[in-house]
Parts: structure tokens; sequence; C-alpha cells
């Protein structure tokens, strides 16, 4: 019926024994050892700009796509506007802390400022996610594209809060302990650290009581309600969580560039994040961030790659376009649903071939 | 009517006095203290009638949209490219041969082909996944943003209006009273009152094609449960790509109107996706009588804001679509 009902039938044999382990799933796979090791030794390896604007932008991203993964895979609720409450979060912190539009921004301290975004957007989140529960499926596509749209238009409409079509710009980012905590490393590691930390509180809520609530609420809504499930409840709770990921990626965003605008909370903005999330794989966390590294390095890449093929270097949205239709036409999972198909091929030959077991 | 009436006394007689009142704000002469008030009356009507040709041009949009989505449960989130590629279409037709009734024609034509070509191609091979279909047409809809960019360019264009057109006629509405004592009337421009009465035309056609032809008893059938309509013999997938083609086809001359009444360039694609998103949304998926209405109503809100809350034009229309939901989630018209 739908993607994530689909990719639901494939992956659930693996996450069915893990669940019964109530084990960390990543613990003894080596492969998710090595990424991690190499994440945390990564200034060690990549330059500046690698690491801010490939690993940084990618981990920022992946986990706004996350936030939409979280909802759609386990929720079954594709909601477009979780770029949307990112960037109202973005807004806010520029609104409350320092910035160069002093007409504008409060001037608190960071400490105060960002509690304040993250209260302010997860509310806004999940009054949005109230309203689009009342719909189903394509509805709440729908809906929450709505209302990204209306509040990208209200950005560029307002010049009192969000200061029109040209946002807020030099927001302060924090300094202490004798650290200027944007700068190039320690950012990189702030960005790792709230990547990892949402990671894993999908990764958790995944398996904890509310999630498998929530995926029963996805699979058969009626059959939980007759069970004595709050469905609404469970989908709104749903939402906040998403919501708060989101506002996470959102103060890392402006801090990151430092400025907020209306372009950055596009309708075109609000599908790039959609399309993260079905590129990587909407069925686990893991899927955002592959599917967020895929597309930064497209994003930067993909100008001299096709300059180098003689072809015209600003078709990188037709690349991404095209990419996006292919993905969804071949694989219900995106690259993670390609990867473990071929994987399985492989396993075939291998059985056939005499004894290879799984494991992992 | 009546049963509406019956059902819902109080909310019957609160539409009642809205159209009252909006009846003698249009036709009364406004006394000073009114004036005062709100501003002049030309300035109010001038809105209304902007709100109710915009009104229009929204419902030719939307309507082909809630028409697919009615048949096929497919939200087609292609369907401002469709709308942006029928104005393209349009303008390129009158620049080349002058005729403005002939770019209505072609855009329609060529956008129809569009949309077979979308339905055979692409819809088919996935019937009843409603969730990929409309991802693919979500994939499509940055394709179709990025080459027509690529063709066009990142001007503004705008659809030349015919001579016979052009220049505003006298409206039998005073809008104020000289001191001499001589009524002043309404100058609207002609285009927008023959466009609007060409959407209102096309919507009656249509109401009248859905509910009192054979084709359009097929429709309604397929509407309501298309495996039985199927299991009857009917040729389901031939429905289908005329729904599609039509529907299609209306947002291209949809198109061509929005290139002569605003402009065109890249970004009114998602402009208008949006528009006829919060117009179904309002009205009623899949319901004709819904986008009408819709329509009628988000024009009329955006224009009238856009006059009196300028900052929060856009909150306005954003307000009238939760609102909507919270009372009526289904849409104001819809059957379920």
């Amino acid at each position: 019926m739908s993607l994530a009902h689909d990719a639901r039938v494939t992956a659930s044999p693996a996450t069915m024994a893990q669940r019964a382990a109530r084990t960390w799933p990543e613990i003894n796979n080596p492969a998710a050892w090595v990424v991690a090791v190499i994440l945390v030794i990564m200034p060690l390896i990549a330059s500046g700009f690698f690491l801010i604007e490939i690993f940084a932008s990618t981990l920022i991203l992946g986990t706004m796509a996350l936030s939409l993964m979280f909802l759609a895979g386990y929720g079954g609720m594709v909601s477009l506007m979780q770029l949307t409450i990112a960037g109202f979060s973005a807004y806010m912190v520029a609104v409350f802390g320092i910035s160069g539009n002093a007409n504008i921004s409060l001037g608190w301290p960071w400490w105060l400022a960002v509690p304040m975004a993250l209260a302010l957007a997860t509310a806004f989140g999940t009054l949005g996610g109230a309203l689009a529960v009342r719909t189903e499926g394509i509805y709440t596509i729908m809906i929450t594209l709505a209302i990204g749209a209306a509040f990208y238009y209200f950005t560029n409409q307002n010049w009192a809060i969000f200061n029109g079509h040209t946002g807020i710009n030099t927001v302060a980012t924090p300094r202490f302990w004798g650290v200027n905590w944007r700068a190039d490393i320690p950012f990189y590691y702030i960005v790792l650290a709230v990547a990892a930390l949402c990671y894993f509180a999908v990764q958790y809520l995944s398996r904890a009581p509310f999630g498998l609530a929530l995926q029963g609420v996805r699979d058969n809504p009626r059959r939980m309600a007759a069970l004595g499930f709050n469905v609404n409840a469970h989908r709104i709770a749903a939402y906040a969580f998403a919501s708060f990921v989101a506002a996470l990626a959102g103060v890392l965003q402006v801090w990151n560039y430092r400025q907020i605008s209306p372009g950055s909370v596009s309708v075109g903005a609000c599908i790039d994040v959609l399309i993260i999330a079905v590129v990587g794989g909407i069925t686990r966390p893991i899927g955002p961030f592959i599917g967020a590294l895929i597309f930064v390095l497209l994003r930067t890449f993909a100008l001299d790659f096709l300059v180098r093929l003689g072809l015209d270097g600003n078709r990188f949205r037709l690349l991404i376009g095209l990419g996006f239709l292919a993905i969804v036409f071949w694989s219900s999972d995106g690259v993670i649903g390609l990867w473990q198909r071929w994987r399985q091929s492989q396993k075939r030959d291998a059985n056939r071939s005499g004894g290879g077991h799984r494991h992992g | 009517m009546s049963r509406f009436v019956e059902r819902h006394p109080a909310w019957a007689l609160i539409v009642i006095i809205a159209i009252a009142v909006a009846l003698w704000l249009i036709f009364a002469v406004w006394p000073p203290g009114l004036e005062e008030a709100v501003g002049r009356k030309r300035v109010f009507l001038n809105a209304v009638f902007n709100g109710i040709t915009l009104g229009g041009l929204y419902f030719l949009v939307a309507s082909g949209f809630t028409l697919i989505f009615g048949l096929m449960r497919n939200v087609n989130l292609a369907h401002g490219s469709l709308y942006l590629f029928g104005g393209y279409v349009g303008y390129a037709i009158s620049t080349a041969t002058g005729s403005w009734v002939l770019s209505f024609i072609v855009a329609f034509i060529l956008t129809a082909l569009v949309g077979v070509l979308l339905q055979v191609i692409v819809f088919r091979r996935m019937e009843g996944q409603d969730l990929r279909q409309t991802m693919v047409t979500i994939g499509l809809s940055i394709v179709f943003a990025d080459l027509m960019l690529w063709a066009c360019g990142g001007d503004f264009y705008q659809v030349q209006t015919p001579n016979w057109l052009i220049g505003p006629v006298e409206l039998p509405l005073i809008t104020a009273i000289k001191s001499s004592g001589e009524p002043v009337y309404l100058r609207y421009p002609m285009v927008r009152l023959v466009i609007f009465a060409a959407s209102v035309i096309i919507g009656v056609a249509m109401w009248l094609a859905l509910n009192r032809t054979r084709i359009g008893m097929i429709i309604r059938a397929g509407v309501d449960d298309r495996d039985i309509l199927a299991a009857t013999g009917v040729r389901i997938q031939l429905v289908f790509v005329l729904v599609f083609a039509f529907g299609a086809g209306l947002a291209g001359i949809a198109g061509v109107v929005g290139g002569t009444f605003q402009s065109l360039s890249p970004g009114e694609d998602i402009r208008f996706l949006l528009a006829s998103l919060v117009v179904v949304i309002v009205g009623g998926m899949g319901s004709i009588p819904g986008a009408a209405l819709g329509a009628l109503i988000i024009g009329l809100a955006e224009q009238l804001g856009s006059v009196y809350i300028p900052t929060y034009a856009i909150v306005v229309t954003f307000l009238i679509m939760v609102l909507v939901l919270a009372i009526r989630p289904q849409g104001l018209l819809a059957r379920r």
C-alpha cells in the first residue's frame, strides 16, 4: 500500500530477532564500529572544507531527514514540514539570540535562546502534527506541504519577526569555556554528538513500548484503537518527538550558516528532506544519513562533474530529480533496500556454493 | 440545500446573514462612516472582483487536480508543473502566431498529451500504491521544473492580451456618489471578466458532463468503486487516460490564463500547486463543486487579505484551511 508498508515486510525478520534480544543492533556489527571510529577521528583525516561542508552538513541534513524517517517509517506519516520546523527553530535562535539585525534579535545568551527555540519549535511541530493527524495517508503529505509553504510565504512577508526575504544575518554562535564552538573541529563534534544522540534516541524509541505501539498504529490503526490505544495521541506524540529532533537540527543549521532566510525554508528545500529520506531508505535510522551524504556529495560536486562531462553544470536539480525517480521506481526502500537485495543475492550464491551462514 | 438548512439551522442562518451582508456591501452606496472606518468602496470592490476572478483561475487549476484525485486516488504533485508548462506553450504560441485563442487550444492539447504519457508510462505501472505515486510526482515535478528552467530561463513572461479584450468596462455597480449627485461606476478590466466567465462556463459544463452524460456516469461510478466498474466491462484504463488528459489539459489552459492575468516564471508551478492543494483541502478532495467553492473562498481571502491586512494575507488563507480541517476534516463539500 505504501512505501513504508512494503519495506516493513522485507525488513521485519532481522528487526524482530533484534527486538527479542533487546540489545542495540549496532553492538555486534563490525561495520557500525568502523563507521563510528571513522566519524570520531574525522578531523584528523579531513580538511576544514570537507569537515564542515560535507560531513557536518550531511549530519545536519541527516538529522532533519531522520525526524521524517521516524514519522514515515515507524508512524506511516509522511510529513513534509520537518524542514519547516527546523527552520522555525533556526529563526527562533536568531530572534531570541544575538544577531546582526539588532532591531529584531532580543539578544538573549545562547543557553536561554536555544532551549526557547527548541521548545517553541517543538510546540509548533506538535500543533502542526495535531492538525495533520486529522487526516491520513496522502492527505498528510498535502497538509504538511501546505503548512510548509504557508510558513515560507509568511517569512517572506513578515518583517516584524522574520525580517522578510532578507532574513536574519550574522547570527552569533556560542563561545564558552574559552572555546569558539563554531570553529571547524569543535562544531563538527557538536554536530556529531547531536546526530548520534538523535540516531540512538530514534533507535531506542523504535524498540521501546511507545515505538512498538506506534508501529502497530501504522500497520492497523483500527485494531490498535480496539486494543485500547489512543491512536491519535500516539501519532501526535510521534510528531512531538520528531519535531524536537528537527528543531535540534535547525539550531545546528543556523549556527552552521550563521544566517537564516526564507530561501532556507522554501518548498523545494522541504521536498529535499523527503528526497534525502526516501533515497537513503525510510525503514531504518541509518537511511537518512546515507541519503544526506549522497545529496550533499551531489550538491557539492555535481557542478564539476557535469561540466567535466561537457554538460551544463546548473542541471544539478535535474540529476537529483532523476536519481530520486529512479530510486522510487526500482527500490521501495532506497539505497539501503538496494544494498540489502544485493547482499541477499550474494548470500544465496554463497549458500549454493556451500556453507556461509548468516550472522549479525 | 434544504436538507442542509434542516440539519444545521444555526449554520444556515449564519451563512444567509453573511451572504446578505456581502451583497449589501457590494450593491449599496456606503455610508460615510463606513468609508472612514474601512476605506473606499472602490478599493473593496476591486479586491472582491480580483478575488472572484483569481478564484476562477484557481478553480481551473484545482478542478483538474481534484478530478484526477477523485477517480484515480492519485495526488498529482506535478500538477503545478503542468500549469507552468501550459503557460509557456501558450506564450510561445501567442508570440509566434499572435492568436490568443489558438494558444489555449494548443496548450490544452499539449498538456493533455503530457498527461496521457504520464498516465500510460508512469501511473499505470504503480496503480494502487498511492504513496509511491505521490513520490513519483514529486520527482517528476523537480525534473520538469529544471527542464523548463533550462528551456525557458528564469525570466518573467506575460502572454499578450488580445486587442479586443484590452481596457476596462464600466459595471453597473456604484462605487461612490460625487458631490454633484452623479454616481461613479466601477471600471474593471474586460479580460479578467471574460476569463472568469469562461471558467464558470467550463465549471458548469464539467458539472453537466459529470451528472448528465454517460461518460460522466462512468466517471462517477469509478470514483465510488472502480473495481466493480471494471468488472461490469467498462474499459477503465481508457477512462483513466481520458480523465488524466482532461485534468492535465485544464491545468494547461489555466497556465495560459495565469500567464495573461499575472506572469510566468520558475516558482509559479509551486505557487499554483500550493493553491490547488489548499483549494481542494478546503473544498473537499475529489469534488468539483467543492473545488469551485474552495477556489472562491481562497481567491477572495487572498485578495481581501492583501488589501486590508497586507502582512498577514497568507496567514488568512492558512487559517481558513486550519479552520476547515478542525471542523470538517474531509472538506466543505466532500461526501465521505
